[in-house]
């Protein structure tokens, strides 16, 4: 790394640990590409912390939800213990029943956003914002579908970069803390940034139960070491979409509904800045410098958009065929639609000689693409909903 | 119609029906265009390609330009012109990348002319040379643009906009060789068609994508551009440096931007999302829609004006499938709806006021504006089409200047502070109160606490002075005093209107303060004959003055006593009450209704308003001397709305909470919810944190208590380490030390912790207190010039 983007890094982790007291391992992982990893942290930042309709609970909760659908523990507990940290009930931990009736309401479109995402229809958003008690208003529901599809995107990036593997709760660490990165004390003024970003559990220094919130984790994590209490019907999954093409789901054609022309416009309304945040993400993920050519970037984002059944008219699909290996496209496939962390993705050929900045280039590709196909389905269906 | 004439022997050549009409489509469309003599229209899109004739009714399908089983993806179209010159000549820019030309003089089904296959990504404009025949410019989303030869089978040159994918490309009108591209970057590049290596001058327009843009037909110098920031924007091309003279704030993202023929100002857009609406602005008005066309269930993709020279036809294409002629004539014009009222406060209490003139018109010392009437500009030759003008509202504006004695919130203050709201036993707050409104002069709220004791108070437990010189008196006090309420609000009802009669014409002392021009005349009379001879006399003078106020009020007691009847709490009050055991309960009873009935009785008979007087001495003994005070609930409530009316909040949100459980369930939570609201705005706005933070607490709307609970947090630094304490507790998380150690006497501080905001430095609240009577320095030694206020 050039001394500049060095400092860069640090500054970003220094900036993290003083509003969060700390650097997850997933930032770590992305401090090979800092430009991606400034925009990434001002979303997830935004949408978790910054002003929004959500109460801050709420918000970790679902997000909770979302890494739960992946198996996702790494995140599950990440978010467990700063739905804590906001004031969060612990009660609601003890899985999806314990929580208030309006977010398991998001169950359904949860499961529908994290496997197959076209299934996604303007009735799921109306019986949403149908009007009683437990009704949720355009603008909160539009907050929980960022954050969800956030959350179901970068448990493909943590399963990706194989951060959750190196998480094993209560054998590693013996409180139950997610991996968080402690490597340097911010008032010591020891800013230094290891090299070695891609074992972050190394870091982990004890640290002594003084918080009472920690403490209530802790037993938390205890009782609870899957995060299966957060689902339900936990064998949905990913299906092909070529196959169920003869079935009425119709091809999602971005020249009809493009994120650029619609999905920014409607979120950027429902959700004030969240769109220009997205946005750049988008946009750095696509022109981050790397040693893939663009036609690759671009068939590895059209191939993840195909498998969710998002078409592009001018793109020819012979393309990626061209392009991609089978093991690379099985990879990606694997990344993008079955992120689960009791499995290991096998790691393709064709990226194994790669540094790993470059593995980790393709996986943050994979999670902009699943990120942006996610919201352009539900973002559709909440336009639906808004016209009829 | 006289105007529709004239328009169609200018335009001779083409009968130009008069409706407004539609005709569904099979499928959304993405983009329409009118042949050059506005008889027939193109619609295209993803899955439809048809042409229509206009005929004076309806539309008539003319063509099906989408033919075969499986139509390729050559047929989907991202947009469609119609050659302006060439009758026979179309052009698609295909989702697919390609760019298409269409003969209709061909014999066979397939009018497919010329395929084009150059771009990599979407088209997603192509447009005709005004007047050059074979000249056709696309523009991608792969950042390219391309020049047609038709003759040619390959473009002639491509343009490379260096930046990101081209939205938009068009030829000026009266430049031949320019032409405008706009990308998804927000900038807008000029190029000549002559040299294809380098734009002629580049200027970003908006914030992130630019969809539209488009030449004024007649003013060479002007670019129009809509883009995703929701902006219109008019550009002045003509000077070095690209100027903006125009911007239009829309409320969505502009799809589409197309100036209106023959009007110089006039811009129609249709918006990408959420916005069904076409608007026709005014671009130097530019805060309200000329005219509105509301027929679009969807989106609007494709707008365009019917013929070049014809401003009162415009044609749309949407995404729910319909194909409108929208008549200028039948658009909404918003300006009608709009309320050209306006009000502001000044800095300093001063308050601005703009009406319409023919609403303030009728005060005769207005003078006029000097500027003289300026609804019509000069130059007008002719009788101005009144459908093409901007409704023109000329509004006075007044200023009203406060005078500052009159404005002084003193008394609010002074109020806010003495008040007692719990605490003590209830007639004794109220007689506090009583005396703090006395002494503020404020006789009125002085007499309603007074009164609120006698109806609420315990009788038995009464200490007033005045308990053993008249016992009649106690009786017939309530009664009397329920009159004396609606007599009073009245009476300020009345004076207060003229009050304001009064300083409008004046124009000044618009604020009014119930407190001091409460009944001045009776002000001397209420203070010096203290207590309840002087009410009742008082009471008198009014009811001489105003008898039918006096009968709708017993018209009002009416209808209360069915009310009386009802609560049991009554009965169970007059126990306590009562305190009399050698009185039999039945008898009790007995005593408690006849009387009422009887005074029923009198009222009733006793409507003339000579009689009105002896009413009150008649009916005087009849009455129990206990009457429930849930009698009074209603007048109660009726004097708190008045209250709250006339802009004293603070009295009826005192009384409410004073009476607390007496009247809560008599006022609707909504009301109470909104005068506390309106009560804890005042305090919060007078700084009398205390006193809001007490009503917040003493409230029992669950919306007011929660007002305590909401940002609760407190962002602290560690007073070691300088760092924001994420943590909570009292142990920073980085230097491991306690942050609230007193700077003075180095121990933990429990209880009062005060520290200074630029230091963080702090301690004991005495402890700093002591130092800074001998040191404007931090205790810490730190150096820092501490403030604590």
């Amino acid at each position: 790394m050039v001394n500049g983007e060095n400092e860069r890094v640090s500054l970003l982790f220094m900036k993290a640990l003083v509003s969060r007291g700390s650097v997850d391992a997933v930032s770590q992982q992305m401090a090979s590409h800092p430009q991606y990893l400034e925009s990434f942290l001002r979303t997830q930042h935004y949408i978790l912390h910054m002003d929004g309709p959500l109460p801050l609970p709420y918000r970790h909760y679902i997000a909770i939800m979302a890494a739960a659908r992946h198996h996702c523990n790494y995140l599950v507990y990440l978010h467990s213990a700063q739905f804590l940290r906001v004031g969060g009930d612990p009660l609601w931990l003890q899985g999806l029943e314990a929580a208030p009736p309006r977010l398991r309401l998001l169950d359904h479109i949860n499961k529908v956003l994290a496997h197959q995402p076209w299934l996604t229809a303007c009735s799921h958003i109306q019986t949403l914002l149908k009007s009683g008690e437990q009704c949720w208003s355009l603008a909160e529901l539009v907050q929980a579908v960022v954050i969800l599809a956030h959350c179901h995107s970068l448990c493909s990036f943590v399963f990706g970069c194989d951060t959750d593997s190196d998480f094993v709760p209560l054998s590693k660490s013996t409180n139950g803390f997610p991996p968080t990165f402690w490597p340097f004390d911010a008032a010591n003024g020891n800013t230094n940034v290891p090299q070695s970003l891609a074992t972050p559990s190394e870091h982990i220094t004890r640290r002594r139960v003084t918080n009472s919130i920690q403490f209530s984790l802790f037993c938390v994590m205890m009782c609870f070491t899957d995060s299966t209490h957060f689902i339900t019907d936990p064998d949905l999954c990913y299906q092909e979409f070529a196959r169920r093409e003869q079935d009425h789901f119709q091809v999602f054609r971005v020249q009809d509904y493009s994120w650029e022309d619609h999905g920014f416009s409607l979120v950027n309304r429902l959700y004030s800045d969240i769109g220009h945040l997205l946005d750049d993400r988008f946009r750095s993920v696509t022109t981050l410098p790397s040693m893939h050519s663009p036609d690759l970037k671009r068939a590895i984002w059209n191939y993840i958009h195909c498998v969710l059944g998002i078409r592009y008219d001018d793109y020819d699909y012979g393309e990626v065929n061209r392009l991609l290996e089978r093991d690379f496209k099985l990879y990606i496939k694997a990344v993008a639609c079955f992120p689960d962390a009791t499995k290991t993705p096998v790691c393709p050929l064709s990226l194994a000689p790669l540094k790993p900045s470059e593995r980790i280039h393709v996986n943050l590709l994979i999670m902009e693409a699943r990120l942006q196909a996610e919201l352009l389905y539900a973002l559709r269906a909440i336009t639906q909903y808004m016209i009829a | 119609m006289e105007k529709m004439s004239r328009v169609t022997t200018a335009h001779s050549s083409s009968a130009i029906s008069c409706r407004t009409m539609f005709c569904h489509l099979d499928a959304p469309a993405n983009a329409i265009s009118v042949c050059r003599d506005a008889t027939q229209v193109v619609v295209a899109g993803r899955n439809i390609f048809k042409i229509y004739a206009l005929e004076e009714e309806q539309f008539v399908e003319k063509l099906n330009l989408r033919v075969g089983r499986k139509p390729s993806l050559n047929f989907s179209c991202a947009d469609v012109m119609w050659h302006q010159m060439e009758e026979n000549l179309l052009a698609t820019a295909a989702t697919n990348g390609a760019v298409v030309t269409w003969n209709l003089g061909k014999p066979s089904r397939n009018k497919q002319d010329q395929l084009f296959t150059e771009h990599k990504r979407t088209v997603n404009k192509v447009c005709f040379h005004p007047s050059e025949v074979y000249m056709l410019l696309s523009g991608s989303q792969d950042g390219f643009m391309k020049c047609f030869d038709l003759r040619k089978k390959e473009s002639v040159s491509t343009f490379s906009g260096q930046s990101e994918s081209v939205r938009d490309v068009q030829f000026s009108i009266k430049d031949y060789f320019t032409f405008a591209a706009t990308f998804e970057n927000g900038n807008v590049q000029v190029w000549d068609i002559r040299r294809p290596d380098r734009y002629e001058r580049m200027f970003t327009a908006h914030t992130g994508p630019v969809f539209c843009c488009d030449w004024h037909p007649d003013d060479r110098g002007w670019l129009a551009t809509g883009g995703r920031d929701k902006m219109v924007k008019v550009w002045d091309m003509t000077t070095t440096r690209a100027k903006e003279i125009y911007c239009v704030q829309t409320i969505a993202s502009v799809a589409r931007v197309k100036w209106r023929p023959e009007k110089k100002f006039h811009l129609a857009t249709c918006s990408m999302m959420v916005d069904h609406n076409i608007y026709v602005w005014d671009v130097r008005r530019p805060f309200i829609p000329f005219a509105t066309f509301e027929e679009h269930k969807d989106v609007t993709t494709g707008i365009v004006w019917r013929h070049q020279h014809d401003p009162h036809f415009l044609l749309s294409g949407s995404k729910d499938s319909t194909l409108y002629q929208h008549m200028f004539k039948d658009a909404t014009r918003p300006v009608d709806k709009a309320n050209p009222e306006g009000l502001c406060f000044g800095l300093f209490g001063d308050l601005a006021f703009a009406a319409k003139e023919s609403l303030i018109s009728s005060d005769a010392n207005r003078k006029p504006y000097p500027g003289g009437d300026r609804r019509y500009p000069i130059f007008f030759f002719k009788k101005p089409d009144p459908t093409e003008q901007f409704a023109h509202v000329s509004s006075a504006l007044s200023v009203f200047e406060t005078d500052l004695d009159s404005n002084c919130m003193d008394w609010f203050v002074k109020t806010a502070q003495l008040y007692l709201l719990c605490g003590k036993p209830f007639a004794e707050l109220c007689d506090h109160n009583a005396k703090v409104a006395r002494e503020l002069k404020r006789p009125q709220v002085s007499t309603t606490w007074t009164m609120l004791r006698i109806m609420f108070s315990d009788p038995a437990n009464l200490t007033t002075p005045g308990l053993n010189h008249s016992l009649s008196k106690l009786g017939t006090l309530p009664l009397m005093n329920s009159f004396n309420m609606k007599e009073i609000s009245s009476g300020i009802g009345t004076e207060s209107r003229l009050e304001r009669s009064k300083g409008e014409s004046r124009q000044d002392n618009l604020h009014l303060e119930p407190g001091t021009l409460h009944i001045s005349n009776n002000n001397e009379e209420n203070e010096e004959t203290e207590g309840s001879e002087g009410q009742a006399e008082y009471m008198f003078g009014d009811a001489e003055l105003d008898d039918d106020d006096l009968y709708s009020m017993e018209q009002e007691n009416q209808t209360e006593e069915q009310e009386y009847m009802l609560p049991q709490e009554a009965f169970q009050l007059r126990h306590e009450i009562m305190d009399n055991p050698s009185a039999p309960e039945h008898l009790q009873q007995d005593k408690a209704d006849s009387p009422h009935v009887s005074g029923n009785e009198a009222e009733v008979t006793c409507l003339t308003p000579i009689e009105s007087f002896s009413l009150i001495s008649i009916s005087q003994p009849l009455f129990s001397p206990h009457l429930p005070a849930s009698f009074f609930c209603p007048i109660v409530r009726e004097m708190l709305s008045y209250y709250a009316e006339q802009g004293d909040v603070q009295m009826a949100v005192s009384v409410l909470i004073v009476l607390g459980e007496r009247i809560r369930k008599e006022i609707d939570d909504l009301t109470q919810e909104h005068w506390y609201m309106s009560y804890i705005d005042l305090l919060q706005r007078f700084e009398l944190w205390n006193v809001s933070n007490e009503v917040i607490k003493l409230s029992t709307c669950s919306a007011i208590t929660c007002l305590n609970q909401a940002s609760t947090t407190l962002h602290i630094n560690c007073s070691n380490c300088k760092r924001p304490m994420s943590n909570k507790g009292w142990i920073c998380d980085r230097c491991h030390q306690c942050a609230s150690v007193c700077a003075v006497c180095h121990h933990v501080v429990k209880g009062l912790f005060v520290w200074c905001q630029g230091c963080s430095h702090g301690g004991h609240l005495e402890h700093i207190m002591n130092w800074l009577k001998s040191s404007a320095h931090c205790p810490a030694g730190c150096g820092h010039l501490c403030e604590y206020t």
